[in-house]
């Protein structure tokens, strides 16, 4: 095909340029603007180089920070995959019971984030909530203010209830689109059950299984909200995650340069994670073809 | 290897099926011997896939009964009817080789791993698909992809029958006569019962032993290639096969004469009293264009040079009359007439063809 040169066209571009400029380049400039610089207050700036870079990255409680948020999204990711798989296997494949099924998943999803964890704050409690009043009755020692299990159970089961089902809609979807054929073929070839999901239903899912994988891990690795509203980070520190602990770093202690260091190198560990996984699954994916 | 034998076999999509128009499948009652290659041949819609679909067991007809053998299956699973099945598409698993995919029904099945290396690589070598063994199935072309698929189901030694659902529709032209002669090939070697559905005629000629042609869900002819050409059962299938099909011109039949329009024909066999409409079907191969005072006078509209020979399209007494004349013959303004091998023509009343008595 032949393309004609035109300078001009430059402009067309630019108002993409000017949006993109102000809804991202230069709020993040703002937080690099603070990352290099120090203050004693009335607001007089002094550079201070990569000094608070290198002190977040040797602080021992952001190491912390980043050790339960690699605990809590790998432990979400590890159920939510398989049971929004399993489930999404299980639904009808047609009728009105498909609908109604769908529109049972998809509900969570449609709750907003603070309103799911003051459901869980008030379900959890063991005075006026249902379930920390039941287990309390039966003789289970649950509580997730003081105890670090509870807490911790608390945010992975509230977890998996409000985000399975965007994995169970996209592996529906997957599935939907295997068409029928594939599975007369199996049952000629006489596969079993396992057979037909590890050769079949697998691999045409695998494409929106990458899709949601990666939407939970990022997801999950920022979480804040939910937690925020259950727990506040507590008992102690336990369930205080990077998201948790840079907003106390931030607007709690008002340590700006900190706050901004932590905040890039964040937003780098997701970047990175996120293109290493894409990248990852899409090699393997050309391989296989 | 099994005979099948359709009894009273019909299939209604509808619940509760008032009349002929609600069923996809018209009472059939039909045995296809074993080690047959047939041909299933009829329009879109014609109740083919269904009857298809019935055999290979995902549907369960509304009426009859369908046996291999001896054996009642009618109400047998899919998995139990050992039978093998190429889609419209290929189906193979795209995960494995082509080795493994060649190897899982057998596994499947319990098979001794020795045997199962000796026949899949006995099938690969009948399928010309040696070379790729060790490819994952993911990235083969469609023609490769569709022999797989062929190829895991005649690595069954036992299989009852192979169907087939319009396998080549996704395959480019070169490479589907490619693969109908190796399919012919195979049929030869393995003597499998073979069933094979298509709308395409060449396909179904070139295939089959024998040809079971389909309309509206009715089975209007079971017939070898040749008798659908020259004795068509019906004037669909005359039209249907044969390109173009056959010219079937609007006649009153006396005894042994013919009148189309103004001119009587003489007719090689006696007829007795026909009732309804009555049909002359005559098949353009067996018709000549020839210089005026000869034949029937007929208006040609134009002439078409198809590769082989030249089709002139004209009418007559108001019906399209096509003629087909050889690619070397000069055609001249003065050739305005047909005349009729007579030996070859065929009388339908109502649509269906009537056997008179030879003179």
């Amino acid at each position: 095909m032949k393309k004609t040169v035109n300078q001009k066209a430059w402009f067309l571009v630019l108002p993409v340029l000017l949006l993109v400029g102000f809804s991202a380049v230069i709020p993040l400039m703002t937080v690099v603007n603070y990352s290099i610089q120090d203050t004693f207050g009335n607001n007089q700036f002094f550079p201070a180089g990569l000094e608070w870079f290198e002190e977040i990255l040797h602080s021992e409680r952001i190491h912390d920070a980043l050790g339960r948020q690699v605990l809590f999204t790998g432990i979400i990711m590890a159920i939510e995959i398989p049971l929004g798989i399993f489930i999404a296997l299980n639904m009808p494949k047609g009728g009105v019971w498909a609908s109604v099924c769908l529109v049972l998943v998809a509900l969570p999803l449609l709750v907003p984030w603070n309103v799911v964890g003051t459901i869980w704050q008030i379900f959890g409690r063991t005075d006026i909530g249902l379930l920390g009043y039941t287990l309390a009755s039966m003789g289970i020692d649950y509580n997730y203010t003081q105890d670090i299990l509870s807490a911790w159970i608390t945010l992975i089961i509230m977890d998996v209830w409000h985000w399975t089902s965007l994995v169970v809609l996209l592996c529906y979807a997957g599935l939907q689109s295997i068409p029928s054929a594939y599975y007369q073929a199996a049952k000629i070839d006489q596969a079993s059950r396992w057979n037909v999901f590890r050769y079949i239903e697998l691999p045409k899912m695998m494409g929106v299984l990458l899709i949601a994988s990666l939407l939970r891990f990022m997801d999950s690795f920022m979480i804040y909200t939910e937690p925020m509203v259950v727990t506040g980070g507590g008992p102690g520190n336990a369930t205080t995650f990077l998201s948790i602990d840079l907003v106390k770093m931030a607007i709690g202690q008002f340590d700006l340069g900190p706050a901004a260091a932590f905040s890039l190198i964040y937003f780098l560990v997701i970047l990175l994670v996120s293109w290493a996984f894409f990248t990852i699954m899409t090699n393997i994916d050309k391989q296989e073809k | 290897m099994a005979r099948i034998t359709l009894s009273d076999l019909a299939h209604s999509y509808v619940q509760n099926p008032k009349n002929e128009k609600d069923y996809a499948l018209r009472t059939l009652n039909h045995e296809w011997e074993d080690g047959a290659a047939y041909a299933l041949l009829g329009p879109s819609g014609c109740g083919k896939s269904t009857l298809l679909n019935i055999i290979s067991g995902i549907l369960t007809p509304s009426h009859g009964r369908i046996l291999f053998d001896d054996k009642d299956v009618t109400f047998e699973e899919t998995t139990d009817r050992n039978i093998a099945q190429v889609f419209q598409f290929p189906v193979v698993y795209d995960t494995m080789t082509v080795q493994q995919n060649l190897e899982f029904p057998l596994k499947n099945r319990g098979m001794d791993a020795k045997y199962i290396s000796q026949r899949v690589s006995s099938i690969a070598r009948s399928i010309k698909v040696e070379d790729i063994m060790h490819k994952k199935a993911q990235g083969l072309t469609a023609d490769q992809k569709q022999k797989i698929s062929l190829g895991r189901g005649m690595v069954r030694e036992d299989v009852n029958a192979i169907l087939f659902d319009e396998p080549l529709t996704v395959i480019d032209p070169h490479m589907k006569w490619e693969l109908r002669t190796q399919l012919k090939a195979l049929h030869k070697e393995l003597k499998h019962t073979m069933i094979f559905v298509t709308h395409d005629q060449t396909e179904a000629l070139t295939f089959a032993d024998k040809v079971v042609v389909m309309n509206v869900g009715e089975v209007v002819q079971i017939g070898t290639p040749q008798e659908l050409f020259e004795k068509p059962a019906h004037t669909f299938v005359g039209y249907f096969i044969g390109s173009p099909g056959m010219n079937i011109l609007e006649a009153e039949v006396h005894g042994n004469h013919a009148l189309i329009g103004e001119h009587t024909l003489k007719l090689e066999h006696t007829y007795k009293a026909l009732k309804g409409k009555v049909e002359l079907g005559i098949r353009p191969e067996f018709m000549t264009l020839c210089e005026e005072g000869r034949g029937i006078k007929i208006e040609i509209e134009r002439i078409e040079d198809v590769a082989h020979h030249k089709i002139v399209r004209a009418r007559y007494n108001n019906a399209n009359v096509n003629i087909i004349v050889d690619e070397d013959t000069i055609i001249t303004d003065t050739m305005t007439n047909m005349t009729f091998d007579m030996t070859r023509v065929n009388i339908y009343e109502n649509s269906w063809l009537v056997e008179g008595e030879k003179i």
